[in-house]
This record gives C-alpha cells, sequence and structure tokens, in this order.
C-alpha cells in the first residue's frame, strides 16, 4: 500500500469516527427544526451505506489483494444478516401476533410445535453474534477448502462461487428449511432491549457500524502490510511461482477468504437490525455482483476505495431508482461496463498519482500474469 | 320383433288400467283387449322390419305413458338396450322433467331445452299445446338409470371415440348396472381398440362385483395386468383384499407385483424423457456459452439476454406475420433470431469484450453491466409484463406414446436441440471457419502465429455462441413466459453445463446438458424440485473441485491449469 493511499485511508478512518461521534449527536440532541438535525431515516439510510462499505472493503482484500472474484460474498453477508434476524426473531417472543413465546409466527403459522435445533440458544446476544462470526466463517472455510485445494481459480471460482450463494438462495425460500421461506424474518422488535424503532437506536446502530467499518478496515490493513500480506500479493500476481517457491498457495488464499467471510457476516448482523427484514433475496446472484461493481467502481486493491465505491454507488442508486426508476438499470448497467472500460484502477485511481513502482493492477496485464489466470497467453 | 311384440302384449292391460279403465277390468273389455292387440300384432308384422324400430319403441314409451315408477325405470333401461336415435333427448329430458305424455292417446311428449315439444316417437314437432299433456314423473333411483341408461347409450354410439370414452367411463367407474350394456355392445363391437376398452371396462365390473365365478375373476385379472397402470394397480387391490378365495388371492398376488414393477419401470421411462427434454433446453442455452467460453476463455454474463432477444425476436415475427402465415411463424423467427442475437453479440465482443481479453475477470463484470441494460431496454420497449407467444399447430398438443403423454413442443424442443448440435458440429468440423475456431481454442498464440486473425475469430465466434442462444430463445418461447427475466433464469443453469462439461469440446456440453437434465427429474420425485437443484448444484460444485477443468478438459501446453 502506497503512503498516499495509506493517507487517503487515515482521512476516511477520521471522518468515520467523526461521523460515528456527531451523526448521532446532531440526530438526537438537535431539535428536528434545527437545520443541523440529521431526521433518523437519514442515519439509518447511512447505516446500510456503512454495512454495505464493510461488505465490499471485505470483498476488496480478497478480490483486490488476492485475485479471487467472489461472486457468492452476499451469501456470508446474508448468514451473517439471518444469524441476527434469528435473535431479533427469539426477542419478539409473546409480542407476535400468535402470542407464541417460544416460536416466531411464521412456525406457529406453518404448524410446528417445537423449535428446531439450528435455533437453540438464539435467545442468548453472545451465542447469536458468535453465530454470526462462525457460520459465515466456517462456510467460507468449507467452500475454500475444496476450491483452492483443487486449484479452482478464475473464472470458474466466480463461477462457483455464484453457484453457492444461487444454491442458498433456493434453499432459503422454502418454508420447511426452518428460517422463514419467502417472507425471510421481519417484525424485529428490539434488539438487546432497546426497541428498533427509537432513533436512539437508530444512531447507536449506525455507530456501530461507522466503528465496525473501521475496524474492517484496520483489519485488513494489518494484514496487508504484513509478511503475509505481502506473500497474498505475490499469489494474486504470480500464484505458479509462489507455489514453485515452497508457499501453501492455497492456505494464503482460505485464510483472506475466511476473514473476509466474516467480515461480510458482521457487515449483514450490524444491516439487519436497521433495515427490518432479511430474506433469501439477499442471496440473490445479482447482490453480490452489485458488491463487486462497488470496489471496481472506487477502486481494487484501494480497501477506502471499496468503502467509497460501496458509498458512492448506493448513494446513487437510493437517488435514481427514486428519481428515475426506468434509467435505474441502465445507469448501473453502463456503471459496470464504463467503470471496467475506462476506470480499472477505479475513482481513487483518477486521485492517485501512478506509483512508481509498478502497481498491481499494472502487474496483471503482463503476460505471465495472464497465463496465472488461465487464459490462453 | 315377435319377442317385443310378447312383452307389449303383457304390457298392455296394466297401461290400459292405469289410463282410467278401474282396477276390474270386465271380461268384456279383455276381449276388446285381445282383439285389438291381434289387430296391432298383425299390423306390426305388415310393416316388418322397417317398423320394427319404432314399433318397439312405441312399446317402450307407452311405458312412460303408463306414469309409475317401476315401468319409467324398465322403460328408462329398454331405451338404453334399444338406443333409437332420439333416446339420448327423451332420457334428458326426463331427467330435467320435460317429458311429457297425452293421458288420452298415450303419445309420449318431450320439450327441447329451448321450449320446443317434440313427439317422442316421430321426432316431429308436436303441434298441441302443453295444458293437454301430464308430466312424467321421476324419483331419485330412476336418475340413478337415467345417468347409466346414457351411458350405455354412447356405448352404442355409431361413433367410435365416443363408444371408446363412454367404455372407458365405465373402467374408471365400474358400476354393475352397465355390466348388460358392456356386454351387449362387445358381442356386436368392430373396433379393436373399443373392444379392448369394453373388455377392459368388464374385467373392471367383474373384479369388483362378487357374484362372478373364481375364473371369471381370474381372467379379469389377467386383462388388468395386461392394462398395468395405476386404476387397475388399485382395482386388483382392492379385490385382493377383499376376496376369500386363495385362487384368485394368489393370482391377484402375482399381478399386483407384476403390475408394480412394470409402473416402476414406466417411471423411469417417463423420469428419463422429461430429464431429456430438460436437457434439451439446457444444451440450448448451453451450447453458445460453451463455443464463447472455450475461444475466449471469458464468460459472457449476457448470454441469458441473448436467449430473451431471441424470444422476443419470435414475438415480433409472431406480431408482424400477416395471418396465413402465422403456422410458419417459426420458420422466418429462428433465422431471424440468430441473426439479432449474433448482431448484438458482436456488437458487445467489439465494443467491449476485446478490450478486456487480458481480464477475464473484468469481463463478467462488463458483460453482467450489458445483460442489466439490455433487460432495462426489453423492458422499456416492450413493458415488464409476460408477452404471449403462440405455439403453432403442429407444436401444440401432446401425443399418446404408451401412456406416456408426450407434449408435441417438447418433442420438437428435443428435434431442434439435435439439429443445433448437428449444425454446430458441422461448423466446427467441416469449414474453414471451425478450423480456425478450434485451432484458436486450442492455442491461441500458436494459430497467430500460423496466421489466423484471431481477432475476426473472436468476433465470429461470439457471433456464432449469441446466435445460438437466440435460436433457444424461440425454443423457450415455446415453453415458457416471454419476459425480460426469461434470460435470468437459465443463465446459472448453463454455467453449470459448461463448466461441468469441459470447455473445447462441444460433447462435454451435450453430455453435460443430458446428465445435468436427467439428474434434475430423476432427483426431482425424490426430494422435490428445489432441493434436486440444490443437491445437484452442491454436486457440481465438488466434482469441479475433482475435475476443475470440467469433464472433458483441453489438454495441451497452452491451457496452463
Amino acid at each position: 500500500m502506497s503512503p498516499q493511499l495509506d493517507r487517503i485511508g487515515l482521512i476516511f478512518v477520521v471522518l468515520l469516527a467523526a461521523a460515528a461521534v456527531f451523526v448521532p449527536v446532531l440526530s438526537l440532541a438537535t431539535s428536528p427544526d434545527s437545520a443541523f438535525n440529521i431526521p433518523s431515516y437519514l442515519v439509518q439510510l447511512f447505516g446500510k451505506y456503512l454495512c454495505y462499505a464493510i461488505l465490499a472493503v471485505a470483498l476488496d482484500l480478497v478480490w483486490g489483494y488476492c485475485g479471487i472474484l467472489s461472486l457468492g460474498h452476499g451469501a456470508f453477508f446474508a448468514l451473517g444478516g439471518y444469524a441476527m434476524g434469528m435473535y431479533l426473531m427469539r426477542q419478539i417472543g409473546a409480542r407476535g401476533v400468535y402470542a407464541n413465546p417460544i416460536l416466531p409466527d411464521f412456525m406457529v403459522f406453518l404448524n410446528w410445535k417445537a423449535l428446531p435445533v439450528a435455533w437453540w440458544g438464539f435467545n442468548w446476544f453472545p451465542y447469536a453474534m458468535l453465530m454470526v462470526l462462525l457460520v459465515p466463517g466456517l462456510l467460507a472455510l468449507a467452500f475454500g477448502w475444496f476450491a483452492f485445494r483443487s486449484r479452482v481459480t478464475g473464472v470458474y471460482l466466480s463461477i462457483i462461487t455464484q453457484a453457492m450463494t444461487f444454491a442458498l438462495y433456493k434453499e432459503f425460500f422454502r418454508n420447511d428449511f426452518g428460517f422463514g421461506g419467502n417472507n425471510g424474518l421481519t417484525d424485529f422488535k428490539d434488539l438487546l432491549g432497546f426497541s428498533l424503532q427509537s432513533s436512539a437506536t437508530k444512531a447507536a446502530l449506525f455507530s456501530a457500524s461507522a466503528i465496525a467499518l473501521i475496524i474492517a478496515y484496520w483489519v485488513s490493513r494489518l494484514i496487508i502490510g504484513s509478511k503475509y500480506g505481502k506473500a497474498l500479493m505475490a499469489v494474486r500476481d504470480a500464484e505458479s511461482r509462489m507455489r514453485f517457491l515452497g508457499y501453501r498457495v492455497e492456505n494464503y488464499k482460505l485464510f483472506a477468504f475466511v476473514v473476509s467471510a466474516v467480515m461480510a457476516g458482521v457487515a449483514g448482523a450490524l444491516y439487519v437490525p436497521q433495515v427490518g427484514i432479511i430474506n433469501p433475496s439477499e442471496f440473490a446472484p445479482a447482490n453480490s455482483i452489485e458488491a463487486a461493481i462497488w470496489v471496481a467502481v472506487g477502486g481494487r486493491a484501494t480497501l477506502v476505495g471499496a468503502a467509497i465505491g460501496a458509498i458512492a454507488v448506493n448513494f446513487a442508486k437510493t437517488y435514481f431508482t427514486g428519481a428515475f426508476p426506468n434509467y435505474w438499470l441502465y445507469g448501473l448497467g453502463g456503471l459496470f461496463v464504463l467503470v471496467t472500460l475506462f476506470l480499472p484502477r477505479g475513482l481513487l485511481g483518477l486521485l492517485l498519482r501512478p506509483p512508481r513502482e509498478r502497481a498491481a493492477p499494472q502487474v496483471e496485464e503482463t503476460p505471465a500474469v495472464v497465463v496465472e489466470k488461465g487464459v490462453d497467453p | 320383433m315377435q319377442t317385443n311384440a310378447d312383452a307389449s302384449l303383457a304390457m298392455r292391460p296394466a297401461a290400459l288400467g292405469h289410463a282410467g279403465m278401474g282396477g276390474d277390468l270386465s271380461p268384456f273389455f279383455h276381449r276388446a283387449l285381445r282383439a285389438a292387440l291381434v289387430v296391432l300384432a298383425l299390423a306390426a308384422s305388415l310393416v316388418l322390419s322397417l317398423a320394427a324400430r319404432a314399433d318397439t319403441l312405441d312399446d317402450t314409451l307407452a311405458l312412460f305413458a303408463e306414469n309409475k315408477y317401476p315401468q319409467t325405470d324398465k322403460a328408462v333401461a329398454q331405451l338404453a338396450v334399444e338406443a333409437p336415435p332420439q333416446a339420448a333427448a327423451i332420457l334428458d329430458a326426463l331427467d330435467n322433467n320435460r317429458l311429457f305424455f297425452n293421458p288420452d292417446t298415450h303419445a309420449v311428449i318431450y320439450k327441447t331445452a329451448d321450449g320446443k315439444l317434440i313427439e317422442a316417437k316421430s321426432g316431429q314437432p308436436f303441434a298441441g299445446s302443453e295444458d293437454d299433456l301430464s308430466k312424467v314423473r321421476i324419483n331419485n333411483a330412476i336418475r340413478v338409470a337415467i345417468d347409466t341408461a346414457l351411458g350405455s347409450l354412447t356405448l352404442a354410439s355409431p361413433d367410435p371415440e365416443k363408444r371408446l370414452s363412454a367404455a372407458s367411463d365405465v373402467f374408471k367407474t365400474h358400476s354393475p348396472k352397465a355390466l348388460h350394456a358392456i356386454e351387449t355392445q362387445l358381442a356386436r363391437e368392430k373396433d379393436p381398440r373399443v373392444a379392448a376398452m369394453l373388455n377392459l371396462a368388464r374385467a373392471a365390473i367383474t373384479v369388483t362385483t362378487d357374484n362372478p365365478s373364481t375364473s371369471d375373476k381370474i381372467a379379469a385379472i389377467d386383462i388388468l395386468k395386461a392394462r398395468g397402470d395405476q386404476d387397475a394397480l388399485n382395482l386388483i387391490d382392492q379385490l385382493s383384499q377383499k376376496t376369500t378365495d386363495p385362487q384368485v388371492k394368489a393370482e391377484a398376488a402375482s399381478a399386483l407385483s407384476s403390475i408394480r414393477t412394470q409402473l416402476a419401470i414406466w417411471n423411469v421411462v417417463q423420469n428419463l424423457w422429461y430429464g431429456l427434454s430438460a436437457s434439451s433446453v439446457l444444451l440450448l442455452a448451453a451450447i453458445g456459452l460453451a463455443i464463447t467460453f472455450g475461444v475466449m476463455g471469458v464468460i459472457n454474463m449476457a448470454h441469458g439476454e441473448m436467449v430473451m432477444l431471441g424470444a422476443y425476436t419470435t414475438y415480433v415475427v409472431q406480431l408482424m406475420l400477416p395471418p396465413w402465415l402465422q403456422n410458419w411463424s417459426l420458420a422466418f423467427a429462428i433465422p431471424l433470431a440468430f441473426v439479432v442475437a449474433a448482431a448484438v453479440g458482436i456488437a458487445i465482443e467489439r465494443l467491449i469484450i476485446r478490450y478486456l481479453y487480458t481480464r477475464p475477470l473484468e469481463t463478467l463484470l462488463a458483460t453482467w453491466g450489458v445483460s442489466l441494460i439490455l433487460q432495462q431496454a426489453v423492458r422499456s420497449i416492450f413493458g415488464p409484463n409476460n408477452r404471449q407467444v403462440t405455439n403453432p399447430p403442429f407444436m401444440s398438443g401432446s401425443v399418446d406414446f404408451a401412456g406416456l403423454a408426450i407434449t408435441t413442443n417438447r418433442l420438437w424442443i428435443i428435434v431442434l436441440a439435435i439439429l443445433v448440435f448437428i449444425g454446430l458440429q458441422l461448423v466446427l468440423r467441416a469449414t474453414p471457419f471451425g478450423l480456425r475456431m478450434r485451432a484458436v481454442t486450442q492455442n491461441r498464440r500458436m494459430a497467430a502465429a500460423m496466421g489466423i486473425s484471431t481477432a475476426q475469430i473472436d468476433m465470429l465466434a461470439f457471433g456464432l455462441g449469441s446466435g445460438v442462444a437466440g435460436i433457444a430463445g424461440v425454443a423457450l418461447s415455446q415453453i415458457d413466459n416471454v419476459s425480460p427475466n426469461l434470460g435470468q433464469g437459465y443463465i446459472i443453469d448453463s454455467f453449470m453445463v459448461v463448466v461441468f462439461g469441459g470447455v473445447g469440446n462441444l460433447w462435454g456440453t451435450a453430455l453435460g446438458a443430458l446428465m445435468i437434465g436427467v439428474a434434475n427429474k430423476i432427483l426431482e420425485p425424490l426430494i422435490g424440485a428445489v432441493q434436486g437443484q440444490i443437491v445437484l448444484l452442491v454436486i457440481i460444485i465438488l466434482f469441479i473441485q475433482k475435475r476443475p477443468r470440467g469433464m472433458f478438459a483441453l489438454k495441451g501446453r497452452a491451457v496452463e491449469a
């Protein structure tokens, strides 16, 4: 990471920290008429963007620094979200439509008698949070272990990650699977005893998201800066060469993949209480691909760029889907095409001076690397 | 004829008695009656066979005129057996309280549903007024009899199709009352199909009633065993549970097991057929992708949209063609869909993909963007709703093949998939373009060194792959909704086929499509459609671990794994 990029990263972290403090203050302590007041719907909206930003940072860690374009990161995000959703579901207790103290409404509706094993313990917050980390992490571990060990790379890997999220998408749609089927989990009341409707909770969730984003950035930065990170980038640029040099390439990839999946899970867990619903559409392959464009727009292998890209694209999405609903898909589609064609290093690439030593994106285009990608030279 | 006259002789006094002559008939009256009957019999024999039918009809109708339940019941049964042309109309009128008789002349008159009075005997319009007539009363028992009679009337219908369906109705209801009609019809049936069905119906009645002898029952079981479907299975199952006769029981048990095996085999055949049908769709959707992926190593995420464009082309062609050409719309749609999709594909290749050859992952993203734009464009032009594409006559309906209903549109899609496959193989194996394309697939740099313009081959290959996707769209428009999202439903499955089958070899794609399609349909009844798909996805993901380049991987130095 260039010093220039690090400086931008630092500015970004400071801004985030400031937002984590001042947004709640401005939202709660000022009167609604005041010019400085931030309405709680905006707090919630930006909290959502921050969660997307965490997902983008997670994706950048594997795509930008490890060359794994995962088109299934939405699955890890959604799994974290479901774990949080299950906790929130159990918190509803007897306040549901059917007033069953143990079973969530949809189970009563499906005429289930007992809580499925998968739901046990989710009324206990620490356990739910453990699951937020464990479920995406273990899935990534299992998936990555198979994929990297058998040297599935490039487009093939992208396709099977997409197949993974597609399979989960279908599975979660089934009522029998026990996670609310088509409707997903919703109607949440409170988190740790705080009502999700109150502006204070919304502001707190915003701050939590901002802090989580800072941590995600910091952890990723730490990994990239370490000796391990250097090896990771070397794997990205010349996988076979690293293997011949005696590195266990698959372990490097696997570690990054699992860390990234856990981050995505955390993002999902923070996302769900802010939007108030989690359903199978979060697993839709289109969502994961959209996350890739956030990273591409901001700039791959920059971390900060990925976060900025996620916020910018989603802000644009909110604006355009409201103002010109019929043209948003043209815009998004055009973004995919134009960014890949004309901005291979993203928005941040425009800002940054071309690095003195040939940096990652250019290196990729040398013939030796192209061979690595599995394309005929 | 003579028998009928006798029967009517026996009947007459009662009829007259009811007509108002009182209970104790005087000897004089008896004599007069006999004289009258003799006259009648003479008259009947005079008109001979020509009048035979009308005459027996007369007797039957006279029964109605008595307006007593037992007689009416009998008349209904006789009508069913004699089956005069107007029998159905009479029975229908009786069923709906529209059958009348004249208390004075005993003439029977029925009213049609639209209120016309018709003389039952002649079928001529009745001149008199309804006020002079009394209604023939019926009760529920008679209603049941009417139903049975109507059934057996169709059994005797001159149209063999109607007889067939009536017989199969009896087979399904196996009402013992129809036995007589079945046997009568069986004796004179000429059409072998109808006769077989009648036999089945008789067997169904035989096994469900208690009376028939052991040998009859065993014969019936044999007939049902030959039929070998679920209905037959149920009938024999009922019998084996009811019967106490050990011989029948043993025969039934062996028939049951034989039918079960037969059904299980048919089930497998049926699943194979459904699987074949699903495979053909998969193959059509995936084979174009296999070409582009094989030649260029990039995955075209907008491939599904090429399929969608093909489907919309079919729709537009159907919209534009004059009515007299509608039946030939596919003949126009297939080449046009190929051209439209190929043109769009070439445009994508020229404008976007060729700049991204060294960055395959980004091609994925860029073509995904293209797919979003194409979807939205089609949505803007045609609206978000499904468009209706009608099947041409030769592609609608189904063919019954040994109990397996084969829908013709599915059959034609299989034919189309095979033709497309053969066509592509010919292009690849027998044309200079195909030769160059294979060369580029195997070793791009060497091909370029030999003077092949790889850029041109890329463009044409992309056009070819997209064009084939367009043809797939024509096929899909016949079985699926034509909507902007059409392509999205097939894209992941197509990827799986290509990844599973391996690139650079169309046989791999074909085998991949076949295996995935058939496996899908075999898993479907076992664990449900969605579960089946998930299991398959997981299996493919695991399979890629073992063979990362698919079943038929290209080998050679150029293919760096």
